[in-house]
């Protein structure tokens, strides 16, 4: 497959690792965001404490004021008992101050408390949200891994496959190159035989010689068996003698033949 | 085998049918090599078309990568020559 759906599909998958590779890793920002979110809601929680501690200290304020309010109502009895109507009636107007102040502190309080009241609330939402996002968070980066996990396979199973068929690609060719080999020698050999091409090497030549030594030994043969055949025939009767003869003849003319075709 | 057509989605084509899309990419490369723009619009309509019919479509969440991609029905020869090129698609 050599096509355009095989190319642009090599093509992307490099681009795509190369830009896997380089891109800041998503795993990573997600975590920093994840630790921003928890910034953001230690800063909420901190803002709930400090609301608290400052209504905690209006309530000890106002105790004060309504101690302080409660004695001066004690000494105005006390001066009124004393007959310093004088002494009560200042005591009294101090306290109307003070009561004043008492319940401007109250509406403070009051609404330090509402305020307290809905920053816990934010806090609590902050925290069920961050918990999400830290859910999902992992989901992402998990998912992420598996993406990448995913793409490196791809990557390795493509690489494989093609050493593999690059080392099925070189076999054939030593195949091919034997096959060629193989039937170039045979054809080589076939020619030689034939006698269409002269062997240049020391084997043909020496065989040659062999020819030459065989036809001469063979020739030998031949002066033996009449020899040995003569020597029979002095002692035999002539009828013998013609049949015999016509056999020698026979057997003398087998080694020769012989020797031809082992030379082939 | 999984195919994404570009601008669409993937889908998971049979092995069976490929015999069948490569001779339609084939004749698409030759086109896109020739300069075609007409054969090229032809045949790539009916590569995806091929693909749309016998692939099944992936749910837009799987996470599967691509063996095989298309261009879009809308690429150009130009276009998808220039994704071709050795630094088309994601520069650099």
């Amino acid at each position: 497959m050599s096509g355009v759906m095989k190319r642009m599909g090599m093509i992307f998958r490099a681009k795509a690792n190369k830009a896997l590779d380089r891109a800041e890793d998503p795993r990573e920002t997600l975590d920093y965001s994840y630790q921003k979110q928890l910034e953001l809601l230690q800063k909420v929680r901190r803002g709930v404490a400090d609301v608290a501690t400052s209504r905690k200290r209006l309530e000890l304020q106002l105790n004060q004021l309504q101690g302080q309010s409660a004695k001066l109502e004690d000494q105005g009895r006390k001066a009124l008992a004393l007959g310093r109507e004088d002494l009560a009636r200042e005591a009294l107007s101090r306290r109307a101050s003070l009561q004043q102040q008492v319940s401007d502190l109250e509406v403070q309080h009051q609404t330090l408390q509402g305020e307290e009241e809905k920053l816990t609330l934010a806090a609590q939402r902050l925290q069920a949200k961050v918990d999400a996002f830290r859910t999902k968070k992992e989901t992402i980066k998990a998912t992420y891994t598996a993406a990448q996990a995913q793409t490196r396979i791809a990557e390795s199973f493509s690489g494989i496959s093609e050493e593999m068929s690059d080392v099925g690609l070189a076999i054939q060719r030593a195949e091919d190159k034997t096959a060629q080999l193989q039937a170039r020698a045979g054809a080589i050999d076939e020619l030689l035989a034939s006698g269409a091409l002269d062997d240049q090497s020391g084997l043909g030549s020496k065989d040659d010689i062999q020819a030459e030594l065989d036809r001469l030994s063979g020739g030998t043969d031949v002066e033996l068996e009449l020899q040995r055949m003569k020597a029979e025939l002095a002692g035999g009767p002539s009828a013998q003698q013609q049949a015999i003869e016509g056999g020698a003849q026979g057997n003398a003319q087998q080694p020769q033949t012989q020797h031809r075709f082992d030379k082939q | 085998m999984i195919v994404r057509i570009m601008g669409e989605g993937q889908l998971d084509v049979a092995d069976s049918h490929f015999a069948q899309l490569n001779k339609l990419d084939d004749e698409l490369l030759a086109e896109m090599e020739g300069g075609d723009e007409e054969g090229f619009r032809r045949t790539l309509g009916a590569l995806l078309e091929a693909v749309r019919r016998l692939g099944a479509p992936l749910p837009d969440d799987a996470l599967e990568p691509s063996e095989l991609i298309l261009p879009g029905p809308d690429a150009s020869l130009d276009e998808v020559r220039q994704m071709l090129r050795d630094d088309g698609l994601i520069p650099g």
